[in-house]
């Protein structure tokens, strides 16, 4: 058995009651109920965190960090998503009011993200322009993008964008600013990402194109919001607001049509909603969508503003974001021929090709997977294929899978148990028959 | 020849284009389920799902049949439809018979039976006039 790969969710077991919510709304099927309980997720688990959504009893939990441990460090740099601006008022707090208030919540710095998301667009149109392998190139920022590509469609990996996400560009420059700034040696520091959902935490332990991420820390929108909530009143009561560091353009990105939008160029797509995105990746894998340079991914249908763990409602958030759009400071002029000189020495790129996790095969030896695969087949007919689910699978179909691997017997299936027993009971019967006309003749 | 195969048969509907495409991407998740290799489970994806989509823009119905073996995928497609006349031009790049109306949904490039040429290691077609016609492409993991 292969070593399990690191997954952003845990389930507690004395908090499950086995209700199959999580099992029946996981995309790549990579969870079962046995026994009653649900069990930890299947390696083919792509942190898109509906699990989290659909668990009524909070069962299933993020594994982000906690803001006690900031104490690690002498230094503490909060890095937020641009969702983390939506989730308030902008007439109220508009985004240096939110990151200033981030300062007070313990922080001894806040930076922002849209300097850098134009930096990485403008990365972005030279490598496209350079761009000579197959097209469209798909974007690589939504991590449970990135790891359902790895895991469903490693054909597409050599189409995924090689570009640092503009989060790692910031925290990677912030850092080296403030070893010089503060003197203190890089580990005394602690670049935290405020972040809109869990998938973000699998790039913090595992980074599928880096060494190892330039975030030291991750904690969610959804802990930091109370008391963001009430620094922000305590930002506001002291007066000025601090001078506007976010951009219009930068705002673009906290949307699902952010990159795209922003170009608005006729040869790319954006595509938000896991649903949508897989539809998209299977078209592309068959070789459609060749026309198109670039194509953006979101997991979550609006983009970052509908991230797992955000608290406002994602339509509220998505509206506050076109008003910041709106209404914040263009952004200042990227300086191209700086842009192109990084690009040729690399600073953007990320080092490491992403790797291939495919989803477990029936059997590493392809002869005994395809005997699998007829006997799956066979297995599969035997079902009453209404995906009821009382097995704790999703699918009669994902049954069957598990069946041909071992891992349960037919019987799981109540219907194939209902029929096992029928038939046992009409054996019993005319056992019984015989051994009473025995008995009487 | 090994012993060990799976088949599947595939029907498909000439214009169902709600249901176009459903076939090649079963085909791709068997193949994924069977452990295939990614740059070749992209090569049969391509040549099906080209295959497919002549029948649901060309043809009335077709029945198509898969086989996989440790060493090569077959596909076996037989329709019943106009046929082609002339083989060796529609195998041309950029030959098409498509309608303006397909042409606008991104169909009809005249790329179809050319791709199925490219991604396969064996292609045979054979077609007659008002009757229909027969497929068959091979191709091999290794």
């Amino acid at each position: 058995m292969k070593e399990l790969s690191y997954h952003s969710v845990h389930i507690d077991a004395s908090l499950c009651d086995g209700c199959l919510a999580c099992v029946r709304c996981c995309p790549t099927q990579a969870l079962r109920v046995r026994g009653g309980t649900a069990l930890m997720p299947d390696d083919c688990c792509i942190d898109c965190g509906e699990c989290i959504k659909a668990c009524s009893r909070q069962a299933v939990r993020p594994l982000t960090g906690s803001l006690a441990e900031l104490s690690k460090f002498d230094y503490t740099i909060a890095v937020p998503s641009l969702a983390l601006f939506t989730q308030f008022d902008p007439a109220e707090a508009p985004p240096a009011v939110v990151l200033e208030a981030l300062r007070r919540c313990g922080f001894d710095d806040a930076v922002g993200l849209s300097a850098a998301c134009m930096t990485v667009s403008e990365t972005i149109e030279e490598f496209l322009t350079e761009h000579r392998g197959q097209h469209p190139v798909i974007s690589s920022f939504c991590p449970t993008v990135v790891r359902l590509i790895q895991v469903k469609y490693p054909t597409l990996l050599d189409q995924l964008l090689p570009v640092l996400s503009p989060r790692e560009v910031v925290a990677r420059d912030v850092k080296r600013r403030k070893v010089v700034e503060t003197g203190l040696p890089p580990e005394r520091i602690g670049v935290v990402y405020v972040t809109p959902c869990p998938a973000k935490m699998v790039e913090l332990v595992d980074h599928p194109g880096l060494d190892r991420s330039n975030f030291d820390s991750i904690v969610s929108i959804r802990d930091l919001f109370l008391h963001l909530m009430t620094a922000i009143v305590d930002v506001r009561r002291g007066g000025a607001a601090p001078p506007e560091t976010e951009s219009s353009a930068g705002l673009r990105w906290a949307l699902a049509t952010g990159l795209t939008e922003s170009r608005s160029a006729e040869d790319m797509l954006s595509v938000g909603g896991l649903p949508n995105v897989v539809r998209i990746l299977d078209d592309i894998e068959k070789g459609k969508l060749g026309r198109y340079r670039f194509v953006e991914c979101h997991a979550c249908p609006e983009g970052c503003v509908s991230g797992v763990l955000t608290v406002e409602d994602p339509y509220v958030a998505r509206a506050r974001a076109v008003r910041l759009i709106q209404t914040l400071p263009p952004a200042g002029d990227t300086d191209r021929d700086a842009v192109r000189r990084d690009y040729r020495a690399g600073t953007y790129r990320m080092p490491h090709r992403v790797v291939p996790r495919p989803m477990r095969p029936l059997h590493d030896d392809i002869t005994i997977a395809i005997t699998r695969m007829t006997e799956r087949d066979r297995v599969l007919s035997s079902l009453p294929r209404i995906d009821c689910g009382a097995c704790g699978a999703p699918t009669c179909r994902a049954f069957a899978d598990d069946v041909v691997r071992g891992e349960v017997g037919e019987d799981a299936c109540i219907f194939i148990r209902e029929q096992r027993i029928q038939s046992m009971v009409g054996d019993l019967a005319s056992l019984v028959r015989q051994q009473v006309h025995g008995g009487l003749s | 020849m090994t012993e060990v195969h799976f088949s599947r048969a595939f029907e498909i509907r000439g214009g169902d284009i709600t249901n176009a495409g459903r076939v090649s991407t079963e085909i791709k998740d068997l193949l994924k389920g069977m452990g295939c290799n990614a740059s070749f489970i992209r090569r049969v994806a391509i040549a099906s799902y080209e295959a497919e989509m002549n029948v649901v823009m060309y043809a009335r119905r077709a029945t198509l049949v898969l086989h996989v073996t440790p060493e090569v995928v077959e596909l076996d497609l037989t329709d019943e439809g106009p046929g082609i006349p002339d083989i060796d031009l529609a195998m041309q790049e950029g030959y098409s018979t498509a309608t303006s109306e397909m042409r606008e949904m991104g169909f009809g490039a005249g790329m179809g039976l050319p791709n199925i040429r490219r991604n396969s290691d064996q292609f045979v077609i054979d077609s007659v006039v008002d009757r229909g016609t027969h497929l068959t492409i091979r191709v091999h993991m290794a």
